[in-house]
């Protein structure tokens, strides 16, 4: 029995370590992001490039169904302007319950579910998906680099392997970011395949970088709101506790040293 | 209200005067506020207050989410994402709750490792020991309630998870699980009865706190040396003590604004870190999560209920001597509540006759050591059950009840205390020596 134990601790370390590294040495970029950090900010034109990628590329499959049109004029975010809200809204058809039929969407409706089944929804995958772990299970590395769920998007996209294989009637296709190392989702993304409108470049790691961008507002829209909020908050329960420090100190100074 | 001598209540107004022969509420409160608490406590007592303003806070911010909350399977999910993106402040009040629930738990095992470090415990405060185990039951029994309501997939299954553990009960279990249940799984009944005991439990906590209350100000608060306040006459409680008003008041909001600088910056920086991202994927009783883990606070029990496998001896052994009653899945759910069980009867099974760790050099070493393996088993408990976790939880349940049930009764028959000072005004004037006169 205490061989036993003995072999187990020294196999805990080596083997909590190797646990992650086993999983087909999945392979998380920590891509430097805007938003990242207490005074983070989201770059209102990266979130719009991204807008651009999910429109173009991603939303062919899947839904952003707890957003609505209008989020994309909300502060904090994309920012678009009213009217561009409406005409983006447009480009989508909604079914009508009232109606019984399709119609135009207007900025007061959700963008559609997804499509095809096998793709998930994808409003809050930047929060579903944590791209960072340990080390050894102590979640350091979630505290230094943030949980990585943009960044788990991101390397996903930009991880493709080029290898392909087929098992029982599906095509599976190589990533170096994805748990298990075999995504069914075929690369989306591929050099200069979206224009960008702002004239940025669009090569694929921009692009994987701008729609995980994107993907972590439609995740937490109100993120710019909780970063300067809950600044506001400190500064102001620092003050109230340095006033509470020397009153506790002036109050007890008697008793601490007439005795 | 409690036995020590002090100033009391004297209404002076006449609407004081009337009021207190109806109903001596400003006396009770008076006599609560100013009671004389001893001199020298440290900062470890602090935790008490942070403890009752994170109930408050829970409660609060809980009632205004549950105005906006739907609990029905199919648009339980929806509602908590409306309450981020829609309800004014609701991305506030829902990071606020639940990370208020981390803050609370925090505070709560740093309050009772406290207790068991200062034998807060031991006679005559038995009791309020024993009700505090009552409020830590029921904080855990509200925090898992609560944890469901989201309706992700954490939530799912871990609420599958646990209601299953009562299926473990042998002949009754599967009839209690049903009946838990609402039907077969977990489901819509399960849902909405979750939401209405989550929504109850609390107000129970607070009953509890108020008698939790009741006791300790009936026997008085501990303090580090262990050594009673002396009641002979009033001018000994004053030497000993300083009324909770000003004094620990004062002292606590300072402790309490310093412990919410933290928790603010955890909610500005990291409001996630505490969950699990699984749990923003809606519910799927078609798909299990790979690793099924609840919240950080349950994982030392949760280690503990997977660590009694079926090729464990003592468990081969119960299985063998109950006539195969009693199996691993059983077994484990009893390891599970037994633990809480024994730390309640400490009390009883802690037989030094000297109080507070302070003064008990071995006892020293033995705590700390219980304080890593509280935190070992916390960290194994996210783990995969398998070797080596499997053994390391073993290893950490092992000296868990080892602790309680072995190290304590043999600990206060063989070890040699020192002695602690004669009173509190002796501690506390050690600490605070008086400057020699100008």
């Amino acid at each position: 029995m205490f061989k036993k134990i003995i072999l187990s601790a020294l196999l805990a370390v080596g083997l909590v370590g190797g646990a992650y590294a086993a999983a087909g040495k999945q392979h998380i970029e920590d891509f430097d992001f805007s938003f990242e950090g207490p005074f983070g900010t989201f770059d209102q034109f990266q979130l719009q490039r991204g807008l651009q990628v999910y429109t173009e590329v991603c939303s062919a499959c899947h839904g952003l169904e707890l957003v609505a049109f209008r989020n994309l004029g909300d502060e904090g975010g994309p920012t678009l302007e009213g009217d561009q809200v409406k005409a983006y809204a447009a480009l989508y058809d909604v079914y009508d319950a009232e109606l019984d039929e399709d119609r135009a969407a207007k900025p007061a409706d959700m963008f559609p579910g997804s499509g095809f089944d096998g793709a998930p929804d994808l409003s809050l995958m930047a929060k579903a998906r944590a791209g960072f772990h340990g080390p050894w299970g102590l979640g350091i590395n979630q505290i230094v680099k943030g949980m990585g769920g943009p960044e788990y998007i991101a390397s996903l996209l930009d991880g493709y392997t080029g290898e392909e294989k087929e098992e029982a009637g599906t095509t599976f296709y190589g990533n170096s970011a994805f748990p298990g190392g075999w995504i069914a989702m075929a690369p989306p993304l591929e050099d200069d395949l979206v224009e960008y409108q702002d004239g940025s470049e669009s090569d694929l790691r921009n692009m994987a970088q701008d729609v995980s961008a994107f993907l972590m507002w439609t995740a937490e829209p109100k993120m710019m709101a909780r970063k300067e909020t809950g600044f506001l908050v400190f500064v102001f329960l620092v003050f109230l506790a340095s006033l509470l420090y020397l009153t506790n100190k002036r109050l007890w100074a008697p008793h601490k040293h007439k005795d | 209200m409690s036995g020590i001598p002090h100033d009391k209540y004297e209404p002076k107004s006449p609407f004081a005067k009337w009021l207190h022969v109806r109903l001596p509420i400003v006396s009770l409160a008076y006599d609560t506020l100013m009671i004389p608490t001893p001199k020298n406590l440290n900062w470890w007592w602090i935790w008490g207050i942070v403890l009752a303003f994170a109930l408050v806070l829970q409660i609060i911010t809980g009632i205004i989410l549950a105005m906006h909350y739907t609990p029905q399977v199919d648009l339980a999910f929806a509602s908590v994402e409306h309450i981020m993106r829609n309800v004014n402040g609701g991305w506030a009040l829902r990071y606020t709750h639940m990370n208020g629930a981390s803050l609370f738990f925090m505070a709560v095992y740093i309050h009772i490792f406290r207790g068991l470090y200062y034998g807060s415990y031991k006679a005559p405060r038995e009791i309020t020991w024993i009700i505090g185990m009552l409020i830590y039951l029921a904080m855990m029994a509200t925090g898992f309630l609560g944890y469901v309501l989201p309706w992700g997939q954490m939530s799912f299954w871990g609420a599958t998870v646990i209601t299953g553990l009562f299926g473990a009960i042998p002949f009754v279990g599967e009839a209690i699980q049903t009946w838990l249940l609402g039907g077969p799984a977990v489901d819509n009944a399960t849902l909405n009865r979750f939401f209405s005991l989550h929504y109850l439990l609390p107000f129970v906590i607070v009953g509890l706190v108020a008698v939790h209350m009741w006791a300790f100000h009936t026997t008085g608060n501990n303090n580090p040396t262990g050594v009673e306040v002396r009641r002979t006459s009033k001018a000994d409680v004053e030497k000993d003590t300083l009324p909770f008003w000003p004094y620990f008041v004062i002292k606590d909001l300072f402790a309490l604004v310093v412990v919410l600088a933290i928790f603010v910056v955890v909610i500005w920086t990291m409001p996630n870190y505490f969950g699990h991202p699984d749990n923003y994927n809606v519910a799927n009783p078609l798909v299990t999560p790979a690793h099924i883990v609840p919240e950080w606070y349950y994982l030392p029990f949760y280690a503990i209920l997977r660590a009694f496998t079926a090729e464990v001896p003592i468990v081969q052994f119960t299985n063998w001597i109950t006539g195969g009653i009693v199996d691993a899945k059983f077994f484990g759910v009893i390891a599970m509540f037994g633990s809480i069980f024994v730390m309640a009867l400490v009390p009883w099974l802690d037989t030094s006759r000297t109080r507070s760790g302070t003064y008990r050099p071995m006892f020293k070493w033995f705590f700390w050591f219980l304080v890593i393996d509280f935190m070992v088993l916390m960290w194994a408990g996210a783990q995969p059950a398998e070797p080596p976790y499997s053994t390391i939880s073993l290893i950490g349940a092992t000296y868990w009840f080892a602790y309680f049930l072995v190290i304590l009764p043999v600990l206060g028959l063989v070890e040699k205390s020192k002695t602690p000072p004669a009173t509190i005004e002796e501690d506390f004037d050690a600490h605070y020596p008086s400057t020699p006169a100008e």
